[in-house]
């Protein structure tokens, strides 16, 4: 075999190879966005569990804040309807902004504040916002590496060869980090 | 951010290669010696380390766990913790770790276990009282990055390495003290000037690779701290919230910790004390396991 022949062997089968290398980088990320999503879904679903158990809880305290209470089950079924994810994001949006006014409204009832029951729901409800935060990072991370190797040269021959599709972000309000003593106590 | 955990990475693969060579100049210069085989030697010394690797790879959590009387506990016993632990897990991606609790007054923590999917957190109640949800969500991100990063690993081949050397300089020197030397100068080989140069050179290599192997894995367990640190804060995007757990910590420092010891000393979140400590001068710096707390916060709020 002439040494041109050879040449050319060689750099095929190298850009073979990167080719299957690309290939498997990018399922192994669409498989990470698609684990990230299922957990953002997971938390919000039990944010939605736990929504119904606060209202009832804050319900038999403050009695004057009906407005309040509409407000976030009807963002809840509003979230839980929705389609697409910016829908959805707003919803979710104003159900957070809910849950910290409830939070606040607490403030003013001592009685409550002292309940069990409200101090454990609290509890889950703040580690749940920092779970659907947590998760909605690893999410984004994830989508933002994976629309990066869709979109350069020489991986988005390959994902257009697979039809590999860049993602949606998932924007949502983020909980407040710094430790607060209104909304979210330690 | 993203510069301090690559040029951490370099430095510690670069200090394993160090303890690696280390180990096989002490097996070299001692096959020479004995069976005038260096090669021998230096293949005898490397695999020894690698049965004591395995060995402690294995077993090592749960004897850690166990040495510092840590105890499992449910998420209903510590719900705060639990959250925290899940949420930091869900963002870095690995499975959430078994959760302990050590009965100790000093605030501090660490991580433990072959590799993410077989690994443990424990802290001690005194962390649970004295930090606020932000810092303990600092704590856990370095916790969580040493599992992430395999440092447990990282730290078990090290120990093992340094231990190797010092086992094997220990074993001939009082072999070589107890009638190897006589047994062997002046004997069959003839004494010449050449077996006189690897005798004084052995000697010195055997002395010094002891300590010099200790140094290193100082080093190494600082170098990961840092990075630990670094990545921690990348996981909860909030950097302030460890600088404040450390600053607590540090001022905690007089409390002394019963379980602590130099064997689990370089896998606490900060080096476990016995007694008061004070600053630190050069010479100690060598000795520790861990960075100054100063410099760690130093680097947190640089972030």
């Amino acid at each position: 075999m002439p040494l041109w022949l050879w040449i050319v062997v060689v750099l095929v089968a190298l850009l073979v190879l990167s080719g299957i290398l690309i290939y498997n980088r990018l399922v192994k990320l669409r498989a990470r966005v698609n684990n990230g999503w299922s957990q953002i879904d997971v938390q919000l679903r039990r944010r939605y569990d736990l929504i119904p158990n606060l209202v009832k809880t804050v319900q038999g305290y403050a009695t004057h804040e009906r407005e309040l209470f509409e407000n976030v089950t009807e963002a809840r079924s509003r979230a839980i309807d929705a389609d697409a994810v910016p829908d959805q994001a707003q919803a979710e949006n104003q159900i957070t902004r809910g849950i910290r006014q409830l939070f606040a409204v607490a403030e003013n009832y001592p009685d409550l504040k002292a309940n069990e029951n409200f101090l454990a729901l609290q509890e889950e409800l703040t580690g749940t916002e920092s779970k659907i935060a947590f998760a909605r990072q690893f999410y984004n991370d994830q989508v933002m590496l994976l629309n990066t190797l869709i979109g350069s040269f020489p991986s988005n021959v390959v994902a257009k060869t697979f039809r590999f599709e860049p993602r949606e972000f998932f924007d949502i309000e983020e909980p407040v980090r710094a430790p607060s003593e209104v909304e979210f106590p330690r | 951010m993203y510069e301090q955990i690559a040029a951490n990475r370099r430095r510690t693969i670069l200090l394993i290669v160090g303890a690696i060579v280390l180990l096989g100049a002490v097996g070299y210069v001692l096959g020479l010696w004995y069976g005038n085989n260096g090669l021998l030697g230096l293949v005898g010394a490397v695999a020894l380390a690698i049965v004591l690797s395995l060995g402690s790879f294995f077993g090592g959590d749960r004897l850690v766990l166990a040495s510092t009387r840590a105890r499992e506990v449910t998420p209903q016993e510590q719900p705060r913790l639990h959250n925290i632990v899940e949420g930091l897990s869900i963002a870095a991606g690995i499975p959430k770790p078994r959760v302990y609790v050590i009965p100790e007054q000093a605030p501090n923590a660490f991580a433990t276990g072959r590799n993410p999917e077989h690994a443990s957190i424990a802290v001690t109640e005194g962390l649970l009282a004295t930090m606020n949800r932000v810092e303990l969500e600092g704590v856990i991100g370095h916790e969580l990055a040493h599992v992430v990063d395999r440092d447990i690993l990282v730290g078990t081949v090290v120990a093992t390495l340094v231990g190797a050397v010092i086992l094997i300089s220990e074993f001939f020197m009082r072999s070589w003290w107890w009638g190897g030397v006589r047994g062997r100068r002046g004997g069959d080989r003839g004494g010449g000037g050449i077996e006189a140069i690897i005798f004084a050179v052995g000697i010195v290599l055997l002395i010094l690779a002891p300590i010099i192997a200790q140094i290193v894995r100082l080093a190494v367990s600082r170098q990961r701290e840092f990075l630990a640190d670094a990545q921690g804060a990348l996981l909860t995007r909030y950097p302030p919230g460890l600088a404040s757990a450390l600053r607590k910590i540090g001022a905690a420092s007089g409390i002394p910790m019963r379980s602590a010891n130099n064997a689990t000393a370089h896998l606490w979140l900060n080096q476990p004390s016995r007694i008061q400590g004070e600053g630190m001068g050069p010479l100690e710096k060598l000795f520790s396991t861990h960075p100054p707390i100063e410099e760690r916060i130093r680097r947190l709020e640089e972030m």
